[in-house]
């Protein structure tokens, strides 16, 4: 090995230490009882799962699991099934106006999402959907980002296989079902999985529409561990908090490839 | 299909239409209900007196307005915000740009290193808190330990004013590397190899390849990166409800916190409202000038 690479395999390791560190910190802390915890370990000295019995017993974070689950799959398809279908009408269908359009959608993200919560508050409210899942879910269908990158792969798709479609007499919808979707595997994963990760961890919506035990979502059930009288006890808060990230750190490392490189195509191209 | 008749091609144009806005419809309606009318209902209620549901009762002109240029209140949570974001977007970009470069060596088990430093964008922002808020614990937790360790007085992290924002925002740099660090990756690997090659062969070293090749061929990805973080920073929530609570004094109570405090806790939505088009307003300026000022320095490929 050369110095240079032992100079970089030193700061790798480092910096994977720093930035590992909270995470097996909370691992390590939901493993202990609650006197080691006041003692100020790092290592449990006698791991127990202990805390996480007691955290599906004392909260129903099975329930806020489910919803999360449920939330985060409704926002996941909705987001891909919009972003697909509009993706596709600006890759492959002509008519005037396309370009306007399409500027209007970029320009949604420019829009802060939190200055417009109060009316969305609102208006969820009179569809009666707080405490719902729709409420959670169906504000967040439409996603500029999610058109953008599917775009950019349609474009992808030679425009002589589309008139080619045509002459032959296949109906546009099963062009797009039959040919555009299936060679989109991967920006469609991508979507997927960043769909999926950014909606399971909202946290302000959830918190506006959810009032009730049966509808609160894990990351608001998180907030309610910490504001009663749970908190004092670290262990089954920290089993909570590993609980809650599993998922999400299982699905980004399974989809880190994919992601990676469609973010980065939605960010230059 | 050279010989179209004229109503023909008439037709199939106005089919043409017809069926791309049937595609583009749902996503119409969606921005049309929870994006356009809500902004635009935003800016109506800026300029009225409400009740607790919202509804407008008295037209006050920029009544709002005018009391928030007054409100000490106001001006904090702008100082408040300005802090935030010039303690975050800078540090975390110049982190995640560094360990970018780390993770883009080709080694051995480098995988491991490059999912290691994405680990943070499938936390979410309320489980990262928490584990920050124990870390932060004046009595139990990891910083005031060391500190004590090498003889030093505990500091209380997140009830001192003066160490309340930095605190937040040290937290808020960690939670926003996974995602940064990913995107930056993804820029250094799109750059073309070529470039190194003719540099290595040239001599050139390693600190000059960064400076004439890394850097410049990076900007548009770094310049994207910019902006996204500059508009996350001005939209953190969950990190102050759960650690602060725009406390102590008022310090961490960024614009979004605020918002959400006159709306949903004061009941004070008009004053809410014009918060949120102040907040508007300067994300659109800031892109904008982002835009105006990078734009010229950015090298596209």
């Amino acid at each position: 090995m050369t110095m240079r690479n032992a100079l970089v395999y030193t700061l790798l390791v480092l910096s994977a230490a720093v930035m590992l560190f909270p995470i097996g910190y909370a691992f390590s802390i939901s493993l202990m009882d609650g006197g080691e915890v006041l003692k100020g370990n790092l290592i449990p000295e006698e791991p127990s799962l202990a805390n996480y019995v007691a955290a599906f017993d004392r909260i129903p974070l099975l329930t806020y699991l489910v919803n999360s689950l449920v939330v985060a799959l409704l926002v996941m398809v909705g987001q891909v099934v919009l972003s697909s279908l509009a993706a596709f009408a600006f890759v492959f269908i002509d008519f005037k106006g396309k370009a306007l359009i399409f500027m209007l959608f970029l320009a949604t993200m420019m829009v802060p999402w939190e200055a417009t919560m109060v009316p969305n508050f609102l208006t969820v409210q009179s569809l009666g959907w707080l405490n719902s899942v729709w409420g959670l879910s169906v504000p967040f269908f439409a996603l500029a980002f999610g058109t953008f990158l599917l775009r950019q792969q349609f474009k992808t798709i030679p425009h002589e296989m589309y008139e080619a479609s045509q002459i032959a007499g296949i109906s546009r919808f099963r062009f797009f079902w039959n040919v555009v979707l299936p060679v989109s595997k991967t920006p469609l994963v991508t979507l997927s999985v960043y769909s999926f990760l950014t909606t399971w961890n909202m946290y302000l919506w959830p918190l506006l529409v959810t009032n009730t035990e049966q509808a609160r979502t894990v990351q608001i059930g998180i907030k309610q561990m910490q504001s009663n009288e749970i908190a004092s006890d670290w262990g089954v808060v920290m089993a909570a908090v590993v609980m809650i990230i599993i998922p999400t750190l299982l699905l980004l490392f399974a989809g880190q490839k994919q992601l990676q490189e469609g973010l980065t195509q939605g960010a230059i191209k | 299909m050279t010989v179209t008749l004229p109503r023909q091609r008439v037709k199939a144009r106005l089919s043409d239409a017809v069926s791309g806005l049937l595609y583009l419809s749902p996503s119409i309606a969606l921005f049309g209900i929870f994006l356009v009318y809500p902004l635009l209902r935003t800016i109506y209620l800026s300029f009225f007196r409400t009740d607790t549901q919202g509804t407008p009762l008295e037209f006050v002109g920029l009544g709002h307005y005018a009391s928030l240029f007054m409100s000490a209140t106001f001006w904090q949570s702008v100082q408040a915000t300005v802090g935030f974001v010039a303690l975050t977007v800078p540090l975390t970009i110049l982190v995640a740009l560094g360990l970018a470069l780390l993770a883009n060596e080709k080694l051995r088990g480098i995988g491991i290193f490059r999912t290691a430093f994405s680990a943070t964008m499938g936390m979410s922002v309320a489980a990262s808190s928490v584990i920050w808020m124990f870390m932060y614990n004046p009595s139990i937790g990891i910083f005031n330990r060391f500190l004590e360790a090498i003889g030093a007085s505990g500091v209380q992290w997140l009830l001192d004013p003066q160490y309340a924002l930095l605190s937040v925002s040290l937290a808020t740099v960690w939670m926003n590397i996974g995602f940064t660090f990913l995107i930056l990756l993804g820029g250094l690997q799109n750059i073309d190899r070529a470039l190194y090659e003719s540099a290595d062969i040239a001599g050139t070293g390693y600190w000059t390849q960064l400076r004439a090749i890394t850097i410049p061929m990076l900007s548009p990805t770094l310049f994207f990166v910019g902006i996204i973080s500059l508009i996350n920073a001005f939209q953190t929530f969950g990190q102050i409800d759960l650690l602060t609570k725009g406390g102590p004094m008022n310090s961490t109570n960024v614009i979004v916190y605020a918002i959400y405090k006159d709306a949903f806790i004061n009941y004070n939505v008009g004053g809410a409202s014009a918060q949120a088009v102040l907040l508007f307003v300067t994300v659109l300026l800031l892109t904008w000038l982002q835009f105006k000022l990078v734009e010229r320095k950015v090298h596209y490929q």
